[in-house]
């Protein structure tokens, strides 16, 4: 394995663990604070019960998230030292108030934790918002930060060295607001639909359960919200991406000549020999609409750039189908949920749709993982689009392999951990007494 | 004053910050693994009250530290990461390690062989990140990182700076330091007059193992960091610099072994902030002893005045939250430790 690979791995390694986190971190205070102010506001117990069941849950995954983040911004450094060398003051803005963000969260979740018998109820709750509007804030700042890996702006580079630097143009870059639209609905949606199908599987094996019923209507109403957001972001998301980076819009989607009237391919393997995308589902026209809002315009595929040029189109076309498959399947899901909800008057509990909630639990965490990887992956072979290649960027240092392996080995075992502490803390049915007598209100 | 020199100022802060919170909740690890006797179990669970609510706040200043480096001294931040791969990438195992542990235990099963486990891991963790940080400080000292200053490529290895006893006399330093922190702060987190006297002879205990390191450290910089070494035996600020930190740690001493222990606290926490400032001073202009300058690796003058701005928004809310998560936690210690005959 090159030196280059290992650290490109290592940082996906360290990426693909951190986000799920960082996704928890975002969404998990929202279920908290919904779940609290209906405590507050019916003094129904359960409520409490599920509020503090989900603060367990988010103080594992917070505290998880918190040292797994100090690992990538180190990782910054020791896998990418001639990238921050110049980038780093140019993208420090968003960094430096994420950082203050990221204090907030810290600082009121302790808080919030320790703190239901020192401050006042409604104080407590507002504690609450300020960890679930932090957390949001410092996803937004992180994910400003990398849009700029995408769409570089607000510098000019002389020599090597990047002059000219306004900082907030290189925060508020041309990607920047759709990919930060994109992820923020993203962990909303996917932690909701992890939720959903934990509380799902408990009642089907306990209908009655309050405890399962009122956390699953929480989630659920999450998810009714988010699936149908995100399809629009996505939407936008891919028509900034078709015209910033063209090269990788032709990668996800496996379009490899430019052509007038470009078609949608559903599905499909690209064949890097041959340089064609097969088995695909082709709908005429549909892409170059999607893109350019005409369905005879042309549409540059990846025949403009040099092989060099070119990010690997398999792995990026397969996730990005199999990110827009989940979103498509949980979808589908969340909007037959609202319509038996509002046909029926009441929380969609029937075993099949439970066990569709359960088969959908995975797809939210299974499309950002996927969707990191379209962005990632499909803007190879730069690490700054256009203008710094990651082989350029990596590490002097001989042997990155060996982190490698160590921080994967450390990760799997942290996430069998979690798994298991979050089983026994949050999902397990609760044998309170208030549960039975809700259960049959 | 520069942007530069302002910034620098802020980043010396936060060190200071981050040595008084987090290195304290470090020491914290050291007393959990040693925690022996008839009071050993209240120990432990003195010490997790007292990290729970505020382990995760205290952190971030690490955090914040590494972002500003990168954003205002970027240089320094690239060749600290490439020639300090191994002792950093030691250290995140550390942090990793402690805050995941610490959480686990409180969350896993009610089994003492369960927490004992967790116990064992958060603490040997707690003791591998501040020697780590240590070694990192001392190998920065040490002058043995080299750079050359036209193409900002350093020429020296990834090993010699970091492995060699001057750097790791300093991780035993501040894992010594961060021991009487926790151990001084523990004094007035327990209103139990056992376990109050059992951390009084663990403050004890680790304020004269950090004198004597700090002498081991300083004889072992004559060679180790000649720079360094040289500054401090010197320059005209150094040696009232040196005697007043003398006497603040010996002040802290005597308040211990009289039992003031409010006074205790805060001579400790004056010691750890005017060690951490001679570190600070001493390399002065140098943040990579010696070819790494405030100077050199500063980032331009308008990304600096951003960022300050952005600074001083960030410190209005953060330090009224900070201090609100004191009061909360803290405050209340403290009095009920006054009260008690």
């Amino acid at each position: 394995m090159t030196n280059l690979l290992a650290a490109r791995l290592d940082m996906a390694v360290s990426l693909a663990f951190h986000i799920v986190f960082a996704a928890a971190g975002i969404a998990m205070p929202l279920l908290m604070v919904v779940s609290e102010w209906l405590w507050l506001r019916t003094r129904d117990p359960v409520y409490l019960e599920l509020t503090k069941r989900w603060l367990r849950g988010t103080a594992i995954l917070f505290a998880v998230g918190a040292v797994s983040g100090t690992v990538l911004s180190f990782e910054l450094g020791l896998l990418w030292p001639r990238f921050m060398r110049w980038a780093g003051p140019v993208i420090g803005m968003p960094f430096s108030l994420e950082g203050f963000a990221f204090f907030l969260e810290a600082i009121f979740i302790g808080i919030y934790i320790y703190g239901w018998d020192r401050v006042r109820p409604l104080t407590h709750w507002l504690a609450g918002v300020v960890i679930a509007v932090s957390g949001c804030v410092s996803g937004i700042f992180v994910v400003c930060a990398n849009a700029w890996m995408n769409t570089p702006a607000g510098f000019r580079m002389a020599g090597g060295e990047a002059v000219d630097i306004r900082p907030f143009a290189a925060m508020l870059n041309p990607a920047a607001f759709q990919q930060v639209l994109h992820m923020t609905i993203a962990a909303y949606l996917a932690i909701a639909f992890a939720a959903a199908g934990i509380h799902a599987w408990a009642l089907r094996r306990d209908p009655g359960n309050a405890f399962h019923r009122r956390a699953l209507a929480i989630v659920l109403g999450i998810a009714a919200v988010c699936a149908p957001l995100q399809l629009v972001s996505g939407d936008v998301s891919a028509r900034q991406v078709g015209h910033a980076q063209p090269v990788k819009l032709a990668a996800l989607e496996g379009q490899w000549r430019t052509e007038r009237g470009a078609p949608l391919r559903i599905g499909g393997i690209p064949d890097e020999r041959t340089e064609t995308t097969r088995h695909a589902i082709e709908i005429p026209g549909m892409l170059s609409w999607l893109v350019h809002g005409d369905r005879n315009a042309e549409l540059k595929g990846l025949d403009q750039v040099p092989h060099a040029d070119r990010p690997p189109v398999t792995i990026t076309h397969l996730a990005f189908q199999l990110m827009v498959a989940s979103g498509t399947a949980m979808l589908v899901v969340a909007l037959l949920g609202a319509f038996l909800w509002w046909r029926r008057r009441a929380l969609p509990v029937s075993r099949w749709y439970l066990g569709l909630v359960v088969l959908a639990s995975p797809l939210g965490l299974v499309a950002i993982e996927a969707g990191w990887t379209v962005t990632e992956v499909g803007r190879q072979p730069w690490i700054v689009y256009g203008i710094m290649r990651t082989r350029d960027a990596v590490t002097p240092m001989p042997g990155i392999a060996v982190p490698l392996v160590v921080i994967a080995a450390l990760y799997l075992l942290l996430a069998g951990v979690v798994l298991t502490l979050l089983r026994r803390q949050v999902f397990a049915s609760p044998g309170m007494a208030a549960a039975r007598r809700g259960a049959r209100r | 004053m520069t942007p530069q020199l302002l910034l620098g100022g802020v980043l010396l802060a936060a060190m200071v910050l981050y040595a008084l919170g987090a290195g304290a909740d470090f020491g914290g690890g050291v007393w959990d693994l040693l925690a022996a006797g008839r009071s050993g179990e209240r120990q432990r669970a003195a010490i997790a009250h007292a990290l729970g609510p505020i382990w995760e706040a205290n952190h971030v200043w690490l955090i914040l530290i590494v972002v500003l480096l990168f954003v205002c001294f970027p240089l320094a931040f690239a060749t600290i990461t490439t020639a300090l791969h191994v002792p950093l990438t030691l250290m995140l195992i550390g942090i990793v390690l402690r805050g995941a542990a610490f959480t686990f235990r409180t969350y896993d099963r009610d089994d003492v062989r369960v927490k004992r486990r967790w116990s064992r891991v958060f603490a040997i963790a707690s003791i591998i990140t501040p020697v780590m940080l240590g070694v990192c400080a001392g190998a920065v000292l040490s002058g043995r990182i080299r750079v050359d200053p036209a193409t900002s490529v350093m020429t020296s290895d990834f090993v010699t700076p970091w492995l060699a006893p001057f750097p790791f006399a300093v991780g035993l330093f501040a894992l010594a330091l961060c021991s009487f922190l926790a151990a001084t702060y523990l004094t007035l987190e327990t209103t139990d007059r056992e376990l109050r006297r059992a951390f009084r002879a663990r403050a004890l205990g680790a304020a004269i193992a950090a004198g004597v390191l700090a002498w081991v450290s300083f004889l072992l910089a004559r060679h180790g960091a000649p720079a360094m070494h040289h500054g401090l035996s010197s320059r005209a600020w150094s040696l009232p610099f040196q005697v007043t930190t003398g006497l603040v740690a010996l002040g802290a001493l005597a308040a211990l072994w009289q039992e003031r222990y409010v006074l205790a606290r805060a001579l400790a926490i004056a010691q750890v902030t005017l060690v951490v400032c001679g570190w600070g001073f001493s390399q002065f202009p140098a943040l990579v002893v010696p070819d790494i300058t405030i100077a050199n690796a500063a980032a331009p003058d308008s990304v600096l005045r951003a960022i300050l701005w952005a600074l001083a928004c960030g410190a209005v809310v953060l330090f009224p939250s900070l201090w609100w998560l004191y009061r909360l936690f803290k405050a209340g210690a403290a009095r009920e430790s006054r009260t008690e005959p």
